[in-house]
């Protein structure tokens, strides 16, 4: 992916730009989280496309998972809770040379935030979504989310849960993203390569990774999540065939699709934003100078 | 040569709006100072309109008291409008359509009646034509000259030619003729007054300020009475190079803006009271991240939704008050266009330098009105400097290190070497969390409460750096008005009046809300003999705040929350009323 280096700091000819790293904050979540694996697949995918570390920007809500950019030694915002995304879109249209990655977890994504989650896949958006979804707030210490299953108790249903779950593939299906797959933190080279594929993917991408969480969260857990997962790439699944994607889309209960599941390439906003196409909003020349005329049209 | 006011009303859906800007732009072309009012409703079919432009060589601040010509597309409007005709004024009104007994005219008042209808079926068959017969006898009464008008109308079709334009120009024609032959011009009819002035909406102003200020984005959500601002912008989009965005609600369009200040662009969020509300937390985090925001928070009369085609100036506790917690903001509360315009560059030059959100509070009043501002009083060469200035210089870079202002040096995206994460946790100077792990550490204590001092620190600086209350008229007067945003204006021209009257006032005009400068507004307000707040709000909102940081409190107030703007008349009644009453 082209980056456009922000003048005036451009690099010596020949200086070899950092690529990502670890930060000098140390992860915070509880020993086993599965998010563990997803900040290290994030990583691993943007080296591999050797993406410098100045021109990413990796934007994330609240929540336990949304703590992600701290780790990491891109650029970062650690935004409010539900609002990654438009946080990110604007960083986006401000300037489309940066590789924008947002994060954050399923409360986040498909509860507070999932007007925001409709809104920029319809628009198509080239952002790289990834959430690490765990089905449970964990950081509030385990109410249920948004995918929380039918019938799990928590300490805000100690009856059980008694609403369906949102199915955030067929949501992002039905939503127009052009990058749909699930991810599972058992699986950390599937991972990377579904994040990597999302960021090379031009539009939005979106990575449900299934991130268990060992704390709050003891029925849907690795060894859950292991008995059930299998990979699409194995099974013949065709990700460009929109009947075949619904049907994973929504497979869930004793198997449980990861994978690719629909890619399909369409115009994306960028692309259609006219002002856009004269390069980076943030490098283009700024106020009305010498636009005289412009007043005319109030006399 | 006096001034002259012209009233046209209707029933939504008549056009109103268009032959009141018509009317406008002719009268702001002959070099005259106009004030147009849009009086509407949440309706887009029925319900009654009208609009007043007022017009004088003289300087005006708003829409005035009478009028001198009604134009009554529909019985509804002689019925509301007739009081208020001036002596010597006249009705204009189609007899097909209704009749206006003479037992019901004011006394010294006129009837004209004027076939619009018949003239428009000479053209065609869209009655929606009988307003160019209605505005070329109005035009005619009002000293407004053929030509004027005819170019008026031309210009307002753009560059749409044939049928439509000509059967406008011939209908103008007509209306004006029949004018000419059956009446005499008004007792209070201009005449040119010099070079064309430009007429503006205060929402145009805000915007074509946004855009000389460098602003490269907009997000937003429509909402009365701010839209205008996103249209404005969006109309001129491609040419002026600003990505106009219509989020999918307020929480994402200031989100956006946000993420846009953050990535490299000067960028901005208009909204009304309600957008506002949810707008808050996120303002929040602008303070916090100390990131650049402009807001535009266009008031209307609430609470909740209120009347949302009426004006307000409801939302000042609000704005004082957004977000929890406290980080430093400030609230500049511009008057009119110019004042509007001037604030806009302002605003975005403020939150560049204090890394911070400011706010411009607008209202409907001054959002959807129109006026005219000279040429000269428009400057568009503003600078706009590099936002890219940082370079790494060896050192670990802070992105919230400690300085003497509060202001930390700030990189953007796609810098090298630079890198930071903003933060909506507290944070230390590297942007690090504090919120979790560290917090309750004593250390860590200590850091907090020094980060805290560290952003709240610019309050001082912007209290500098934006402008303080004015006082405006006489140093010396019997009674000092105090005012905010468009309500000076009907202070101003009540202050006219007043001196017409040999009664001398003047008005502290406070155009930063927040920081209030309260040294200067004690140092005012100690000096005044007696005070009259004027407010378009229920309780007095800033009255409370100068009472919160002066100790000095209003006993009398102007308050005026029926949705409606304050009438010049109504102030001079309450200034007497309050100078009868001796020093207070």
């Amino acid at each position: 992916m082209a980056g456009i280096s922000a003048p005036p700091v451009t690099p010596a000819v020949g200086t070899l730009l950092p690529l990502i790293g670890k930060s000098d904050t140390k992860p915070t979540w509880c020993p086993g989280c599965g998010d563990f694996s997803v900040v290290a697949a994030v990583e691993m995918a943007l080296k591999r496309l050797k993406i410098p570390s100045h021109q990413t920007v990796i934007v994330s809500g609240i929540g336990c998972s949304s703590n992600l950019p701290h780790f990491l030694s891109s650029y970062g915002f650690h935004g409010i809770h539900g609002r990654a995304l438009p946080i990110a879109e604007g960083i986006r249209w401000a300037n489309h040379g940066l590789t924008i990655i947002a994060t954050g977890g399923d409360g986040d994504g498909f509860g507070i935030g999932a007007g925001h989650f409709v809104h920029t896949m319809r628009r198509n958006v080239d952002l790289t979504y990834v959430t690490m979804d765990n089905q449970i707030y964990g950081l509030t210490t385990g109410q249920a989310s948004p995918t929380s299953m039918m019938g799990h108790k928590t300490k805000s249903t100690p009856e059980g849960v008694i609403e369906n779950p949102i199915h955030p593939l067929a949501l992002a299906l039905a939503s127009g993203a052009t990058y749909i797959a699930r991810a599972f933190s058992g699986d950390v080279k599937q991972m990377a390569d579904l994040i990597a594929g999302g960021i090379q993917h031009k539009g939005f991408a979106f990575i449900d990774a299934l991130s268990p969480c060992v704390t709050y969260n003891k029925i849907n857990t690795f060894d859950w999540f292991r008995q059930r997962v299998y990979k699409l790439e194995n099974s013949g699944h065709d990700p460009s065939d929109i009947g075949q994607a619904w049907l994973r889309a929504i497979e869930w209960g004793e198997k449980i699709p990861t994978g690719l599941i629909y890619k399909v390439d369409k115009p994306t906003y960028e692309d259609l934003e006219e002002v856009l196409s004269a390069g980076p909003l943030a490098l283009q020349s700024a106020g009305l100078k010498g636009r005289e005329s412009l007043l005319d049209e109030f006399i | 040569m006096g001034e002259i006011s012209v009233r046209a009303g209707g029933a939504a859906g008549d056009g109103i709006a268009s032959v009141g800007e018509t009317l406008s732009k002719s009268l702001s072309r002959m070099g005259l100072n106009v004030f147009g009012l849009n009086a509407y409703q949440s309706v887009i079919r029925g319900g009654h309109v009208w609009f007043q432009a007022r017009a004088s060589p003289s300087p005006v601040h708003s829409q005035g008291d009478a009028c001198d010509v009604l134009y009554a597309m529909n019985k509804e409007t002689a019925d509301v409008h007739l009081p208020s005709l001036s002596r010597g004024g006249t009705v204009v009104f189609d007899p097909e359509k209704f009749d206006i007994p003479t037992s019901s005219l004011p006394a010294g008042t006129k009837a004209l009646p004027v076939p619009t209808l018949a003239i428009a079926r000479k053209y065609t068959s869209q009655s929606i034509l009988q307003n160019a017969g209605g505005l070329g006898a109005t035009a005619f009464l009002s000293g407004i000259p053929l030509d004027v008008l005819q170019a008026t109308l031309t210009d307002s079709f753009g560059k749409k030619k044939g049928d439509v334009v000509d059967w406008n120009l011939g209908a103008a024609a007509d209306g004006y003729a029949h004018a000419q032959a059956n009446a005499s011009v008004n007792d209070h009819a201009i005449s040119k007054a010099g070079a064309p002035k430009l007429l503006m909406t205060g929402n145009a102003a805000i915007a074509l300020g946004a855009a000389a200020a460098g602003c490269k984005f907009i997000a937003a959500y429509p909402m009365t009475p701010a839209s205008t601002i996103m249209h404005w912008l969006a109309a001129h989009s491609r040419d002026l190079g600003i990505v106009v965005k219509q989020a999918e609600d307020e929480l994402a369009a200031i989100n956006m803006a946000i993420g846009a200040s953050f990535g490299g662009v000067r960028s901005m969020t208009s909204t009304s009271g309600g957008g506002f509300c949810l707008m808050v937390e996120a303002l929040g985090m602008a303070g916090m991240a100390e990131i650049p925001l402009v807001v535009v928070e266009s008031q209307r009369a609430g609470p909740s939704t209120g009347l949302p085609t009426k004006t307000e100036q409801g939302d000042l506790n609000l704005m004082l008050g957004a977000g929890q917690s406290e980080f430093p903001r400030a609230i500049l509360a511009p008057a009119n266009c110019v004042e509007a315009y001037r604030a806009t560059i302002r605003a975005f030059q403020l939150a560049e330098d204090w890394q911070t959100p400011i706010l411009l509070a607008s209202d409907l009043h001054l959002s959807e009105n129109y006026m005219t501002v000279d040429r000269s009083d428009i400057d568009l060469a503003v600078d706009i400097p590099s936002l890219y200035t940082l370079q790494p210089n060896g050192h670990e870079y802070k992105r919230y290190q400690y300085t003497q202002s509060g202001v930390s040096p700030r990189s953007l995206p796609g810098q090298a070497g630079l890198q930071w994460i903003a933060g909506s946790d507290e944070h230390d100077e590297k942007g690090h969390l504090i919120s979790d792990v560290k917090s309750g550490i004593p250390v860590w204590v200590a850091e907090r409460a020094r980060m805290m001092q560290k952003r709240m620190g610019k309050l001082e600086g912007l209290a500098g750096a934006t402008e303080p209350p004015v006082l405006e008229g006489p140093a010396e007067a019997p009674l000092t008005f105090v005012a905010w945003g468009s309500t000076a204006g009907a202070v101003r021209d009540a202050m006219l009046l007043l001196a017409a009257k040999g009664v001398a006032t003047n008005l502290l005009h406070v155009r930063t809300v927040y920081p209030l400068h309260a040294e200067v507004v004690d140092a005012a307000l100690g000096h005044a003999k007696s005070t009259l707040l004027v407010e378009a709000n229920y309780s007095g909102q800033l009255g409370r705040l100068i009472r919160a940081e002066t100790g000095r409190a209003f006993p009398h107030k102007l308050l005026k929350y029926d949705g409606e703007p304050f009438y010049p008349h109504e102030i001079v009644a309450k200034a007497v009323e309050v100078l009868g009453h001796g020093r207070n």
